[in-house]
C-alpha cells in the first residue's frame, strides 16, 4: 500500500467514528445499510473471493440468519443481540447442508445451484414453512436490541452497533487471511487439484469456507432483523445475491479493503444520486462491463506479497 | 532414515518384499474401453532412484496418478509401507509420506513462492479457524515453525531469494523446482516427481540431476517420470519400462539400455534431444 492510500484509509478510519455528529439521520442510516452490506460482502468474500467458490445464493444464509433471531425474538421472548451466536450457527449449519451433496461441483454448476437454493429459501419463506415465518407479510415486532441496558434504537445509535461489528470483522477476516485456514482456502482457489495433492482436505476446507460465510451471513441478518424491527421475504431476494456477488468482484474478489470500497460505491452512490435512481441498473450494467474489461482483478485488488520479506528475515533469525 | 529403517524391522510390518517401500502389484486402470495401464507390478526399495520410461501414451503419468489416489485402480495393489492406499484420498495417502510434483507445473499463480511451500506443511499443522482469527500463542509458534521450515525448503532447492515473488513470475525452472520444494514440505518419505526436466536448458538439468542426488541423501525415496535420457541414466538405480500400459522391462539403467524391446520400443524410436 503506498502512502496516498494509507493516509486515506487512516483518514476514513480517522473520521467515520464521528459520522453520526456530522450527518443527519438520512445519511447516518445510508451510511448503516453500507455496514450491513459490508459485513454481508466480506463473509461472501471468504466464499467467492478467498476460496474462489461461486456463491450467488448468498441472500439465503442471510435470510436463515434474520428469520431465526425474529423467530427466537418474537416466539421466545429471547434477547435480538443473544440470537447473534444462534442465528450464525443456523445460517452456518443450514449452508453446510445444503453444500454437502453439491460441494464437489465447479464453477458456474454451483453457481446454479447457489441460485437454486436462494430462491428455495426465499419461497419456502413466502409459503410460510412450517408456519413460522410469517409468508409474504414476514415477521414484525421483533424488539429493540439492548447493550449493557442501553436500548439501541435510533440510526446514530445503530451506527455504532453495525459498524463495531463491521470494524470487528475486518480485524479477525484480516488475521484469518494469514493464517494456515485462510491460505487452504487460496490453495484451492489457484489450483484444487495441486492443493489436495498438497495434502488439503480440499472438500473439508470448501465447507468451512461455505459454513464460515453462511454464518457471518446469518449474524449480519441478526443486526438487519434488530434494525428493522420487521422482516419479509422480498429483503432476501436473488437480487440481493447478485449484489453482493458485484460488490465482492468489483472490489477485488479476496480484498477486504476492496470489498469495503465497493460496498460504498455501490450501495452509497445510488443515494447520492437519488434523481437518477430509475437509471442506476443501466449504471451498474455499464460499469460491471467497462470493469470486467479494463481491471478484471477489481478496484482495489488483494495486497500479493502478503508475507513481508521483513518477516521472512526475521523467521529465520535462531 | 535410520528410525525408518528400524520401523521396518518391527515385528508389526515384517516387510514381505525385501525392503521395497512402494509396491505395485497387477495394477491395471481401463478408460473406457482403452487400458491405460495393464497388470503392472514393481517395487520401488526405500533409499532408492527409481525411473518409470516410456513412450509417450505409455501409461505413466496414469500410474503417478492411481499411486496418489487421483484415479482408483480397477484391479491391483498398491502398497505403501507394507500397507494398501487404494480408496484413500489424495491428501490422505500425501499424509502417509508420498509427495508428489506435476507434469504441467501445478503451483498456486497468484501466491508467492514462500506460500506455496506452506502449502506442503498445512497437513502437519492444527490451528483452525479460532485459532487464526485470535492468534493465540500455540498458534502463532506454529506459523512461525512453518515458515521457518518453508524457508528451509525454499533454500534447499536454491530459492530463498524468490520467497517473496509471486509463482507465475518465477522463471520455468524455478516453478519446477518451487513444486519440489512444496512437495519437500510435506516431508515425505517418497517423492513423485513427473518429467521433472521437462522444458528445462541443459544447466537447468544439471543443476536438477544434483538436487536429485541430495534430495536422495536426506534419505526421501524417489520415483520419477523422465524422458531426458541422460538424466535418467545418471540418477536412476533402477528403471522400469511401460510401452502401452504395459511393463517391458525393469532393470538397471544399464540392463534397459541393451534390453532388445527397449530398444525397439522406445530409444529406437528416435532420440528426444
Amino acid at each position: 500500500m503506498n502512502r496516498l492510500t494509507l493516509s486515506v484509509v487512516a483518514l476514513v478510519v480517522a473520521v467515520l467514528p464521528f459520522a453520526p455528529l456530522f450527518l443527519n439521520t438520512y445519511q447516518v442510516d445510508v451510511l448503516n445499510s453500507i455496514g450491513l452490506y459490508a459485513l454481508l460482502a466480506l463473509s461472501l468474500n471468504l466464499i467467492l473471493g478467498e476460496a474462489g467458490l461461486f456463491d450467488m445464493g448468498h441472500a439465503a444464509f442471510y435470510a436463515m440468519g434474520a428469520y431465526t433471531a425474529a423467530i427466537l425474538n418474537t416466539h421466545y421472548q429471547i434477547p435480538i443481540l443473544w440470537t447473534l451466536p444462534l442465528s450464525g450457527l443456523a445460517a452456518g449449519a443450514f449452508a453446510l447442508l445444503v453444500a454437502r451433496p453439491v460441494i464437489h461441483l465447479r464453477g458456474d454448476y454451483l453457481m446454479i445451484v447457489t441460485i437454486g437454493v436462494g430462491e428455495i429459501v426465499r419461497i419456502a419463506l413466502v409459503n410460510d414453512v412450517f408456519g413460522i415465518t410469517g409468508g409474504a407479510n414476514g415477521i414484525f415486532g421483533i424488539s429493540r436490541p439492548k447493550l449493557f441496558g442501553w436500548v439501541i434504537r435510533r440510526p446514530e445509535e445503530f451506527f455504532y452497533l453495525i459498524w463495531g461489528f463491521v470494524a470487528l470483522t475486518i480485524f479477525l477476516f484480516l488475521r484469518l487471511k494469514q493464517s494456515r485456514f485462510g491460505r487452504a482456502l487460496n490453495y484451492l482457489r489457484e489450483d484444487e487439484v495441486a492443493a489436495e495433492g498438497s495434502g488439503i482436505d480440499t472438500d473439508a476446507y470448501k465447507l468451512a469456507a461455505f459454513g464460515l460465510g453462511a454464518a457471518w451471513a446469518g449474524m449480519a441478518g441478526t443486526l438487519f432483523a434488530a434494525k428493522m424491527t420487521i422482516i419479509s421475504p422480498e429483503s432476501f431476494s436473488f437480487w440481493e445475491s447478485v449484489m453482493l456477488f458485484m460488490i465482492v468482484i468489483l472490489g477485488g474478489a479476496g480484498s477486504v479493503l476492496g470489498v469495503l470500497l465497493a460496498a460504498f460505491l455501490v450501495i452509497g452512490l445510488p443515494e447520492l444520486f437519488r434523481e437518477l435512481a430509475g437509471a442506476r441498473m443501466l449504471v451498474f450494467g455499464l460499469v460491471m462491463m467497462v470493469m470486467m474489461v479494463v481491471r478484471p482483478q477489481g478496484l482495489w485488488p488483494a495486497q500479493t506479497p502478503r508475507i513481508s520479506l521483513a518477516a521472512l528475515t526475521g523467521a529465520r533469525k535462531p | 532414515m535410520e528410525t525408518l529403517v528400524a520401523d521396518g524391522m518391527s515385528p508389526a510390518r515384517v516387510p514381505t518384499e525385501g525392503m521395497s517401500l512402494l509396491v505395485l502389484r497387477d495394477l491395471t486402470k481401463r478408460f473406457g474401453g482403452l487400458t491405460a495401464v495393464n497388470a503392472v507390478s514393481f517395487a520401488v526399495e526405500e533409499g532408492s532412484v527409481v525411473g518409470l520410461i516410456g513412450p509417450n501414451g505409455a501409461g505413466k503419468t496414469t500410474v503417478f496418478n492411481l499411486i496418489t489416489g487421483h484415479y482408483r485402480p480397477d484391479h491391483g495393489q498398491i502398497l505403501f509401507d507394507d500397507r494398501p492406499l487404494a480408496g484413500l484420498r489424495t491428501h490422505r495417502i500425501i499424509a502417509r509420506g508420498i509427495a508428489r510434483t506435476f507434469q504441467n507445473i501445478r503451483l498456486f499463480q497468484r501466491l508467492t513462492a514462500i506460500e506455496n511451500v506452506l502449502a506442503g506443511c498445512h497437513y502437519r499443522m492444527r490451528s483452525g479457524i479460532v485459532g487464526g482469527m485470535l492468534r493465540l500463542p500455540a498458534q502463532r509458534r506454529e506459523e512461525r515453525e512453518a515458515l521457518d521450515r518453508a524457508l528451509q525448503e525454499l533454500e534447499f532447492v536454491g530459492l530463498q531469494s524468490q520467497a517473496a515473488v509471486l509463482a507465475k513470475n518465477l522463471a520455468y525452472g524455478d516453478q519446477r523446482r518451487l513444486e519440489i520444494a512444496r512437495a519437500l514440505a510435506t516431508q515425505p518419505r517418497l517423492l513423485i516427481l513427473d518429467e521433472p526436466a521437462g522444458g528445462m536448458n541443459e544447466q537447468e538439468t544439471e543443476a536438477l540431476i544434483g538436487l536429485i542426488a541430495q534430495i536422495r541423501a536426506r534419505g526421501v525415496t524417489i520415483l520419477l517420470i523422465e524422458h531426458d535420457m541422460r538424466l535418467v541414466m545418471r540418477a536412476c538405480e533402477k528403471l522400469v519400462v511401460l510401452e502401452y500400459g504395459g511393463k517391458i522391462a525393469e532393470g538397471t539403467p544399464d540392463q534397459i539400455r541393451r534390453d532388445p524391446r527397449v530398444i525397439e520400443a522406445y530409444l529406437g524410436a528416435g532420440d528426444d534431444d
